[in-house]
């Protein structure tokens, strides 16, 4: 019986990990899109990237959960009440778990990513630049491959913070492993066992997206160590 | 839009606000105790000591508050052995046991801190300290330890902030912290938005006055490691 339960909980470990990647997936668009505001020349964008990712890193990661799942939602609603229109709003546990972190983290990722392209060398861009290249290949060709070794170490930790906090998203009923456990542990009577199933689950990620991503890391720093005075 | 509701119990909001400061001061306070001779372990000669050490950390810094505080509150329960226990009438309370969730796991995060900011001292103070015939106790204490602390400094203040927002995880085993409060709100007076938009402001201003208060410290204390390269 337990050996079952064992299983459904880590059935669930691809909602979890659809979960996290889809977020992931969101948190790095936005993030790459709010760190190039943050260092436009446009003050506006500036302050609407600095208003963002302060106001987010200000808020513990439950009360915007809380805040996307119920409160954004009557928002919503009581507007298009007020318009008129005969809809209502409501988001699935899934959305808004992806709509959370992604929200979230991209904020953890503006700051990576800022500090990142301010370490680029400047005269490589220049030197794109004098060569004539366009903006999308000086992106894809000269930005893009340093951005990618210099912001790691900054997206591996985000990762591994991301990817534990989708257990939140289970207080709002999204099936994950966390949702699984408590479950089990509800129907059993022990709850010690499944939510240690649940923290092994976790657990595993992590030490595998350490090894991977710090082996990702060494391929990338490859013949940078060398060059360095 | 319904205000009125916040308004009325703007009270219950100061008695949320107070259990979150206490409940994040209370594990911080705690914590930085634990986690400072774990941090000279972690990096001790010993391999045996290091590794405890170090699965210590690895285990709370690897998996879920949430799963952590779950273990605690509701886990504990399923052995006669806790139950039948003298302790178990502080383990059966949420508040002893959210506390005990909170202080292992920023003991675990504030250790790895600590710990990398013992491995950033130059050589060169330690061998000063050695040359003037200091004993291992009174290095620790006038030099280790205060340069240990002030290169940690950045991160702790990240760490500071992460245990603020993680008070808001005791709603889940019904303290009436902040979310805890702005939740009950929501229940009783079937309003969505302006609790937590309420709750959202209250820990904005909290950790801002943090992140204030802290850049203060900062350059009274590690103001001279600013200009200074390596």
């Amino acid at each position: 019986m337990t050996a079952g339960y064992v299983a459904t909980i880590l059935a669930a470990g691809s909602t979890t990990l659809l979960l996290a990647l889809s977020s992931l997936l969101v948190a790095t668009l936005l993030g790459l899109a709010a760190a190039f505001a943050t260092l436009s020349g446009s003050q506006t964008l500036r302050r609407i990237a600095g208003v963002y990712t302060f106001v987010i890193r200000g808020i513990p990661d439950l009360v915007v959960m809380l805040l996307i799942y119920y409160s954004l939602p009557a928002l919503l609603n009581q507007l298009t009440d007020t318009l008129g229109w005969d809809m209502r709003v409501e988001f699935s546990p899934i959305i808004a778990g992806v709509l959370t972190l992604g929200l979230i983290f991209g904020a953890y990722m503006t700051e990576t990513f800022k500090s990142a392209l301010q370490n680029i060398m400047k005269g490589q861009i220049e030197a794109a630049i004098a060569y004539g290249l366009s903006r999308r290949r000086l992106f894809l060709r000269i930005m893009l491959p340093q951005l990618v070794r210099l912001a790691l170490p900054g997206f591996t930790n985000n990762w591994l913070v991301l990817a534990k906090a989708t257990a939140l998203v289970s207080l709002i009923g999204l099936q994950d492993v966390m949702f699984r456990a408590k479950g089990a542990a509800e129907a059993t009577g022990k709850p010690f066992t499944f939510y240690l199933v649940a923290a092994g689950f976790y657990l595993v990620v992590t030490i595998l997206s350490i090894a991977l991503l710090s082996w990702l890391a060494r391929r990338f720093e490859l013949g940078t160590k060398e060059l360095a005075p | 839009m319904n205000w009125d509701v916040i308004v009325e119990n703007l009270g219950l909001y100061a008695e949320g606000a107070k259990l979150t400061l206490l409940l994040a001061a209370a594990s911080l306070a705690l914590s930085f105790v634990l986690a400072l001779p774990l941090a000279f372990a972690r990096n001790s000669a010993s391999p045996l000591l290091r590794y405890t050490v170090l699965a210590y950390t690895l285990v709370f810094r690897g998996t879920p508050l949430l799963v952590q505080l779950f273990l605690i509150y509701f886990g504990l329960a399923q052995f006669e052995l806790v139950r039948s226990s003298l302790l178990w009438p502080w383990l059966s309370s949420p508040l002893v046991c959210v506390l005990l969730a909170f202080v292992l796991n920023s003991t675990a995060y504030s250790t790895e801190i600590f710990a990398g900011g013992l491995r950033h001292i130059p050589a060169g103070e330690i061998e000063a300290a050695r040359a003037y015939g200091m004993s291992p106790w009174t290095r620790g204490r006038r030099i280790l330890v205060p340069a240990m602390l002030t290169r940690s400094l950045p991160l702790y203040g990240n760490e500071m902030i992460m245990m603020l927002h993680a008070t808001s995880l005791a709603s889940t085993v019904t303290l009436l912290e902040i979310t805890g409060v702005a939740r009950m709100i929501t229940l009783n007076y079937y309003v969505q938005f302006e609790p937590y938009v309420t709750a959202a402001a209250i820990y904005l201003a909290m950790t801002f006055a943090l992140v204030t208060g802290f850049q203060l410290v900062q350059r009274r204390f590690a103001g001279y490691l600013e200009n200074r390269i390596g």
